[in-house]
């Protein structure tokens, strides 16, 4: 009995020991290298789309590589987006695993670029119509003086609501925070059904509520933490009393999902979202007549109204070993052309001010729409830590969500766990 | 292995060998250190490997964790090689720094508060409807082989597929329980939305995942137990509570406190239920020290490498006292094990 305890106390301490250290699946296959002249090998691009809907357009586009290179093969994976951050710097530091190319969030670039793990792209063909690129665009792809990657898409945040919903329940759409009330109100009385869906579990899209108020996380030129302002607060107590009186419900684990499939099936009205939610929006069965889907300018707070600027950037990874080949794709990818493609199938937006001039772009309604939203929308802080800023913010979210602290206290703690991430800022 | 059942017997074959090889040696008498090896080469040839395994997959990770403890390593500061970019090492020893934020800080201390609630009652419920499923399982009942196998399923499951699929029943909007209580006209129960329910509801997962373990060891438990006990007990008079309280119960000691000490160590250290299920949310009421470490390391940035080791030390050191508190007590009440 003696020993067959200390036996399975040793598989137990093994078994225990292998699961702390879950690996992630690697593939090391770099291709070829690149010989003289034609560009040869392989370039895998990691792409962040909503499956379902926008990979097949990215994936297609991307193969399309090939065309112009016969000898470079693409090799398309799709990594969630959720999981991309991580799976990206798991892979970067440990040197194996890597893509070539990463669809980067505009907050992760900085970051990506300040570890050292994107290629500077200064003088390749990555960037050589840089002047092409919409000025705030390019402005989440500088580091340090280097540019680490290209914008791919840009966007910004919309409300989305659902028009029979809003005929049913004779309602126009709500342009300030009060109004958004008073008309969720309304169609929870006419037809029993939620006014808006508020995402819980994510702080992107507290942005807006921030904004509206007057505050922002960071002040990053003054070096200074702003979101413990009197104005970050009031933000927080904006978002949880439209929980409280019900004017929006919400959710603190699997809020894509629910938010997508609640404004779906029309359970409710309205939800704040992005172009990058349309395609998979029309999947809808409420949405198979397209022209149900509305879009506006999202709920104007007390300072009045504002949405985070957001997008996609494609960047090089630093240990690529197909560099001239990936820069060659990264160059492709955010063409004009490629952009108006993606523009015509998904609405996408383009970060060049050529591609706005294409029928395909210029004829489209979402994109006409966001266009000007995205030229107002408020530029985050460029800085390493930038991506670094939702975790606190969501943990202080979601519990004064929740109910778990107040909104001053939430802002205060949220305010304390920045001082302590940016050193020596205020 | 016969080296460890009879360790003397290879000491005296390897002694003879041992003579033989004398007599080539000139006769200079060997070192302490060259005489030890010589006795039990074999042994420790036999040994060597595992040894090695061992230090590999155990050893070094654990020294390197208790080293990076000590230091203020984090992601922008490790030494990393990426292509043409090579970027040395930069962090520092800080000393015990990391250890007095933690156990002076109250994120650690009320992390553990929730831990230690979790792993007793997880361990306690567990064990209580594992005791009473083997007692009904162990009676002559008709289809007896279906219910084993019925109750033996969760355990059969991958951990994740199980964890996902309760992720569905929790659901708030969609689930299936949710759905259920509208049929019978409750409210909506924010399973997983609502800090307390959320508590309730990854206990109630675990346990669900752990009950075919305890179920099973226990029953086997029990049908060691001699029938002849029963029935003396029986004919002294004695009624099912006594039968149960001074036969069944000192009868599955040695088993009950080998379940509990390994159920309270996974427990306690069970990742995947918190992590799949709720992320440590919502907020951080879920949140127990492994699943924070892993946040520690992996999904804040920069990535806490010396944070992470603090807290993984410091779980590792509570399990070996609580080890080492528990065997005291069994040993306390007569059992040695």
């Amino acid at each position: 009995m003696r020993r067959g305890i200390a036996a399975t106390a040793l598989v137990a301490a093994l078994a225990l020991a292998a699961t702390a250290c879950g690996g992630d699946s690697d593939n090391g296959d770099k291709g070829d290298k690149k010989s003289s002249g034609e560009l040869s090998g392989t370039v895998t691009w990691w792409d962040t789309s909503t499956v379902g809907s926008e990979d097949k357009v990215f994936k297609k586009l991307a193969e399309d590589f090939t065309t112009l290179h016969p000898k470079v093969t693409v090799k398309y994976v799709n990594v969630p987006f959720g999981e991309a951050q991580n799976k990206f710097k798991n892979a970067a530091q440990s040197g194996s695993g890597a893509p070539d190319v990463i669809r980067s969030e505009v907050a992760w670039t900085p970051d990506f670029a300040d570890l050292g793990y994107l290629a500077p792209l200064d003088g390749t063909p990555a960037v050589k119509d840089e002047g092409d690129f919409l000025k705030q665009a390019a402005a989440s792809t500088k580091y340090d003086g280097k540019t680490f990657a290209v914008p791919q898409v840009i966007d910004s945040m919309g409300i989305f609501y659902n028009k029979k919903i809003f005929k049913e329940a004779g309602v126009e759409v709500p342009k300030t925070i009060d109004e958004l009330k008073t008309v969720s109100k309304t169609i929870k009385d006419k037809t029993g059904k939620t006014g808006l869906y508020l995402r819980g579990d994510d702080p992107y899209w507290f942005l807006s509520f921030l904004y509206g108020e007057g505050g922002d996380m960071v002040d990053a030129k003054a070096k200074t933490v702003t979101i413990d302002n009197p104005a970050g607060a009031k933000a927080m107590t904006v978002v949880k009393d439209l929980v409280d009186s019900g004017a929006a419900k919400t959710d603190a684990t699997d809020g894509w999902n629910n938010m997508q499939s609640a404004f779906k099936d029309g359970k409710v009205a309205m939800m704040i979202n992005g172009p990058w939610a349309v395609t998979d929006t029309y999947a809808g069965k409420e949405f198979a007549d397209k022209a149900n889907l509305g879009i506006a300018p999202v709920p104007a707070g007390s300072a009045g109204q504002g949405a985070p600027q957001g997008g996609h950037n494609l960047a090089v990874y630093a240990g690529s070993k197909n560099l001239d080949a990936s820069y060659a794709f990264v160059d492709y990818m955010t063409s004009a052309a490629s952009q108006a493609k993606v523009a015509k199938e998904l609405s996408l937006l383009p970060t060049r001010t050529s591609a706005y001039s294409q029928p395909d772009v210029s004829g489209n309604q979402i994109v006409g729409f966001f266009k000007p939203v995205v030229d107002k929308a408020v530029e985050r802080p460029w800085i390493p830590e930038g991506g670094s800023l939702f975790e606190p913010l969501k943990v202080e979210y979601t519990k004064v969500l929740t109910g778990q602290t107040t909104p001053d206290k939430g802002a205060k703690a949220v305010g304390d766990a920045y001082r302590k991430l940016l050193k020596d800022w205020k | 292995m016969a080296v460890h059942t009879s360790g003397q017997s290879v000491a005296k074959a390897a002694g003879d060998d041992l003579t033989r090889g004398r007599s080539r040696d000139n006769g200079t008498p060997p070192g302490r250190l060259r005489r030890a090896l010589g006795t039990h080469w074999y042994a420790w040839t036999m040994v060597a490997p595992v040894v090695i395994v061992i230090g590999v997959i155990i050893g070094y990770p654990l020294v390197r964790g208790v080293y990076l403890s000590l230091t203020d390593a984090n992601e922008r500061n490790v030494a990393r090689s990426i292509g043409v970019n090579h970027l040395p090492a930069t962090y520092e020893f800080v000393g015990l720094d990391n250890y007095v934020d933690a156990l002076t800080g109250n994120q650690f201390l009320g992390t553990l508060g929730w831990t230690l609630v979790w792993t007793v009652s997880c361990v306690s419920v567990t064990f209580g409807l594992g005791l009473a499923l083997a007692n009904v399982l162990n009676r002559r009942i008709a289809g007896r082989s279906v219910y084993r196998m019925l109750l033996i399923l969760p355990w059969a499951v991958p951990g994740f597929v199980s964890v996902f699929a309760w992720r569905f029943l929790y659901n708030e909007d969609n689930g299936l329980l949710n759905k259920i209580l509208a049929g019978g006209g409750i409210d909506a129960v924010p399973w997983l939305n609502d800090p307390s329910w959320a508590k309730l509801s990854v206990i109630a997962v675990n346990v669900w995942l752990g009950v075919p373990f305890m179920m099973v060891a226990l029953l086997g438990g029990l049908q060691s137990i001699p029938g002849e006990l029963y029935e003396a007990a029986e004919m002294d008079g004695a009624n099912a509570w006594q039968r149960f309280r001074h036969i069944t119960m000192p009868g599955l000691r040695s088993v009950s406190s080998t379940v509990i000490l390994l159920s309270t160590i996974w427990t306690f250290n069970m990742f995947p239920v918190i992590f799949l299920l709720t992320r440590g949310g919502p907020g951080e009421a879920t949140q127990i020290l492994v699943t924070q470490a892993y946040k520690f390391s992996f999904e804040i940035s920069p990535r806490d490498f010396a944070q992470s080791s603090t807290w993984g030390v410091l779980i590792l050191v509570l399990l070996m006292i609580f080890a080492a508190v528990y065997r005291r007590v069994l040993r306390k009440q007569g059992e040695a094990w």
